[in-house]
């Protein structure tokens, strides 16, 4: 739509207020039309994360308000059998960590490397990075039972989910860092630094990742934010992350306070992680 | 900025900038692998084990089994889920993809989109069931709807809380690739609304419409979390029995059951997301 | 102009109408894209609306087109008010500058669309829209689709597309603003040819001067959504009405002088004024370029009209040289062979033919060197 505007000297969606006549009156029949449709899509969107927070804030006797359970979020102890809330939080962040760190590890020099010397490959990772898309995690789950069996022998700790989580998390840094690979002219400032007398090595980390930081920065927050909210593949494998503690917790006290609270605490989350990004844009942008 | 160690790359740092540099072809090595490890092997593992019985024993008979009434029933029950969600939530995602597109492309409304779709996309799974259970379950702050122990109705509608965003993501650049010149030629040479609708616009937009829904229906089709942690009874459907038959041993003797119900999926998947691919590829030529 | 002969393509001309725009205002919340503009095209004319971005001219032909609404003012065509009139009942044929072609039809359903719209038999639809695509020279692409075909070839589809329901005014909005330069003249002399042939009152609008001064029977000079001259090409040409229409239009060399007693003495020249009662004193004279030539190239004299050249630009038959009179600079359009005595740095007598010029009231140009309104 923009290089139409640039084209005609009349602006594309000209004001219709006050306009009498036929395109006036579509105008506002089509702007009410859109008021409605918000309202009410907004009101579905929002009224279950009012009534999650409005829960988290419930205390013991109904109607009343108390922080007992986001208190609780460190305090919880869980039944016999089932680690507190905390230490699967603890496990959850860590696991995030972990992840964010291999994709950064892998997926962003092999990126660049297909970017740089194989190009022909770059369908291949392609089809790669985004077949986890495809394929449900419930039907990963079944394959990897062997394989995790196999894992379970040098370790039992749940950080062993970590090799998974990246597979699942390849689709959307795939996408980010696709999206700021395409943005710069990889090939002619990689010649432009090779024909100064660059290593490979150099380009890539010296010239090419720099210009990718905002990109890479997107894909490292789309992960974390994949390992903070996954369950499936958690429950079935029989490990204990944030996802499946809270299922735990709500099948033994179905109105515990304490999934409320967690789980509004960790869209909070996710939206600061959010605003980080769009505010670390903006300042990017800012410097030139 | 943590970048890559010299071993993950392959790329040796060099004086003389080229001479030592390892072969184009190891750059992609380690990550191949990993992928090959992780996602390939696991989907054979299913693709195979599904065509064995429990011994071990080459069984390509097993395949007769998707002719068994319960196995049927398994898949009917996800189909009528996913075709529920997915035409429910590709109804509403266009009619909101409409209003957002219909509006000031650098207005509020877009931003506040922008922002939010972001948010919604990462609250799902388990916290979602939570979130409803707040506001229409048996304690629930709203009311308590009893019809969403209903299958598929129930569980439907809240699935259309990450339908519509997913189908406005994809839906909504359709829509902006309409051109706006598409409606006045079209008006000038003698067309009402509706004539406008049922030859150009209606046309244009409905690959990308079909491969919308398409994507919903594979994105309902993959779903566990959230109706897991929702009905109190199992549902019949195909993930909660992968699950059920993973964690037990009940199931059909000859089969593993999990294995199969996941090969069925695959195909299931695989189908819907080619014929995707290709509905998508004619929409972006018409609408880029 | 009305014809009732056959054209060469078959089509039966139909008697051409008059349009009538009388007091059009058109705003954006403060800001004023139309003026109460007044236009009339007489029955077959081509009337090229020219001006630079923001002048109204684009808006003038939506509102004839009823793709917006006027605030206030009235549309005739033919002698019926058609001012409330929306688009789609106006019976008028537009052709965008790029991208109106329907991308999932082909080229002779796009052609076709007006007539599946009104109703003709599919038989005879096909027939007709083959015909229109005879006219424009694109039979053979009848079944290719709008992607595969380049953007002049684009164009002259939606032409045909824009004629094939036989309207009573055709509307073209800078259609060849998108397309090359080698294109475009074709293209432009192709869209004259067939209006005249199919003699159906036009509206043209254009930012490109050469343009509209080629193919218009009158051109409209627009500027801040006002019609500073409307006259035919010639006339707008050499006896321009306003500062701006002589600075827009072509180029102007702002010489100063001394208006006296009806004529104006610019550098020991005296020309005619084109408007007679212009008040003496100082004033600015527009000088075209082509009215700017060699006296002589001996290198001694000096005098108001000698200086040294600075720059030669080629331009085929002729050449625009830049000349250096010492308080101003001059640009002379002489033949490439007379040019071609001319090195840079040589000096150079010029005179001026006494064309009757247009004084500037104001002391800065209207229009500033890259031809945008300021």
């Amino acid at each position: 739509m923009a290089a139409i505007t640039t084209l005609g000297e009349t602006p594309i969606t000209p004001p219709a207020s006050g306009q009498r006549g036929v395109h006036g009156r579509r105008r506002r029949r089509l702007n009410a039309f859109r008021y409605v449709v918000f309202a009410v899509f907004a009101l579905f969107f929002i009224l279950p994360l009012l009534a999650m927070a409005r829960f988290s804030f419930e205390g013991a006797k109904l109607g009343t308000w108390s922080l007992s359970a986001w208190k609780q979020i460190t305090a919880y102890q869980g039944s016999s059998g089932i680690p507190p809330l905390s230490s699967a939080v603890e496990i959850t962040l860590e696991l995030a960590v972990i992840t964010c760190g291999v994709i950064l590890v892998l997926l962003v020099p092999t990126m660049i490397w297909v970017r740089l010397r194989v190009q022909w490959l770059s369908r291949a990772i392609e089809f790669l990075c985004l077949l986890p898309l495809t394929i449900p995690s419930i039907v990963l789950v079944v394959g990897l039972g062997p394989i995790y069996n196999k894992i379970q022998h040098y370790s039992l700790s749940a950080l062993m989910l970590f090799w998974i989580y990246v597979i699942l998390a390849l689709p959307y840094a795939y996408r980010a860092l696709s999206a700021g690979l395409g943005a710069i002219d990889v090939t002619t400032i990689s010649e432009a630094a090779r024909s100064l007398g660059a290593s490979w090595f150099t380009v890539m980390v010296r010239v090419i990742a720099p210009n990718m930081r905002q990109a890479i920065l997107n894909a490292m927050l789309l992960s974390f934010s994949l390992v903070l909210g996954e369950f499936t593949i958690a429950f079935l494998l029989l490990y204990s992350n944030l996802q499946v503690e809270l299922y735990s917790i709500s099948r033994n006290t179905p109105n515990a306070g304490v999934i409320f609270s967690t789980s509004f605490a960790v869209l909070l989350f996710a939206f600061v992680l959010l605003l980080i990004l769009s505010y670390a844009g903006r300042f990017r942008r800012g410097r030139g | 900025m943590a970048v890559a160690s010299a071993d993950q790359t392959g790329a040796r740092p060099t004086r003389a900038g080229r001479r030592l540099s390892a072969p184009s072809w190891a750059g992609p090595l380690p990550f191949l692998a990993y992928v090959a490890i992780f996602l390939i092997w696991p989907i054979g593992i299913v693709v195979v084990d599904a065509l064995k019985n429990p011994s071990g024993a080459w069984a390509p008979s097993n395949l007769s089994e998707f002719g068994n009434s319960l196995v049927r029933g398994y898949f009917i029950g996800s189909l009528k889920l996913c075709v529920l969600s997915s035409v429910l939530g590709a109804v509403l995602g266009a009619i909101l993809a409409y209003a957002i597109a219909s509006g000031d492309p650098d207005g509020p409304v877009r931003r506040i989109y922008l922002a939010v779709s972001g948010v919604l996309a990462q609250f799902g799974g388990v916290t979602l069931a939570f979130a409803f259970q707040a506001l229409i379950g048996p304690a629930g702050l709203l009311f308590h709807a009893s019809w969403y122990y209903n299958f598929p109705w129930g569980i439907g509608v809240i699935y259309i809380y990450f339908q519509v965003p997913l189908m406005v993501l994809v839906f909504l650049p359709a829509i902006d690739g309409v051109k706006v010149q598409w409606r006045e030629a079209s008006e000038n040479l003698g067309s009402s609304t509706w004539q406008y609708w049922r030859y150009v616009g209606g046309p244009l937009l409905w690959p990308a419409f079909l491969g919308g829904l398409l994507l919903l229906f594979a994105n309902a089709l993959s779903a566990f979390a959230t109706i897991q942690a929702w009905e109190n009874q199992i549902a019949y459907i195909v993930p909660q029995q992968i699950s059920t038959s993973l964690s037990s041993e009940v199931g059909l003797s000859n089969v593993n059951v999990a294995d199969l119900l996941a090969l069925g999926m695959i195909v299931m998947v695989v189908i819907v997301m080619t014929v995707y691919a290709l509905l998508q590829r004619r929409a972006a030529r018409w609408l880029r | 102009m009305t014809s009732s002969s056959q054209t060469t393509a078959g089509t039966v001309d139909r008697s051409a109408v008059e349009v009538r725009l009388e007091g059009l205002s058109r705003h954006y919340g403060p800001v004023v894209a139309l003026d109460h503009l007044d236009l009339t095209l007489l029955p077959g004319e081509l009337i090229a609306l020219l001006g630079p971005s923001g002048c109204g001219k684009t808006t003038t032909l939506r509102l004839l087109a009823g793709l917006e609404d006027a605030d206030t003012g009235r549309i005739t065509v033919g002698g019926r008010d058609i001012t409330r009139l929306p688009a789609s009942k106006r019976d008028m044929g537009m052709v965008f500058q790029a991208y109106s072609l329907f991308p999932h039809m082909t080229v002779r359903q796009n052609v076709a669309f007006g007539l599946r719209l009104r109703r003709v038999g599919s038989a005879e639809r096909d027939r007709h829209a083959l015909e229109m695509l005879e006219l424009v020279g694109l039979a053979a692409q009848a079944d290719r689709y709008p992607h595969q075909l380049s953007g002049g070839q684009q164009q002259r589809v939606a032409l045909a597309r824009a004629l094939a329901i036989e309207p009573q005014v055709l509307l073209l909005d800078e259609p060849l603003s998108a397309l090359d330069a080698k294109v475009r003249a074709q293209l432009r002399d192709q869209i004259r040819r067939i209006q005249l042939e199919v003699g159906i009152t036009t509206l043209f609008v254009t930012h490109d001067q050469e343009e509209a001064l080629a193919i218009a029977d009158r051109v409209g000079v627009m500027r801040d959504g006002r019609l500073e001259q409307l006259a035919s090409p010639t006339e707008v040409y050499s006896r321009p009405a306003t500062s701006f229409v002589a600075e827009f239009v072509g180029l102007s060399n702002r010489l100063e002088g001394e208006v006296r007693g009806g004529e104006v003495v610019v550098r020991g020249r005296t020309l005619p004024l084109v408007e007679r009662d212009v008040p003496d004193g100082p004033a600015v004279a527009l000088v075209r370029p082509e009215a700017v030539t060699m006296a002589s190239h001996t290198a001694q004299e000096s005098g108001p009209l000698v200086g040294t050249v600075i720059a030669v630009t080629f331009l085929g038959a002729t050449s625009r040289v830049t000349v250096d009179l010492g308080d101003t600079t001059v640009l002379a359009q002489l033949s490439t062979s007379d040019a071609a005595d001319l090195p840079a740095g040589s000096r150079v007598a010029l005179t001026i033919r006494p064309d009757p010029v247009l004084v500037s009231s104001s002391s800065e140009p209207a229009v500033s060197a890259a031809g945008e309104d300021e």
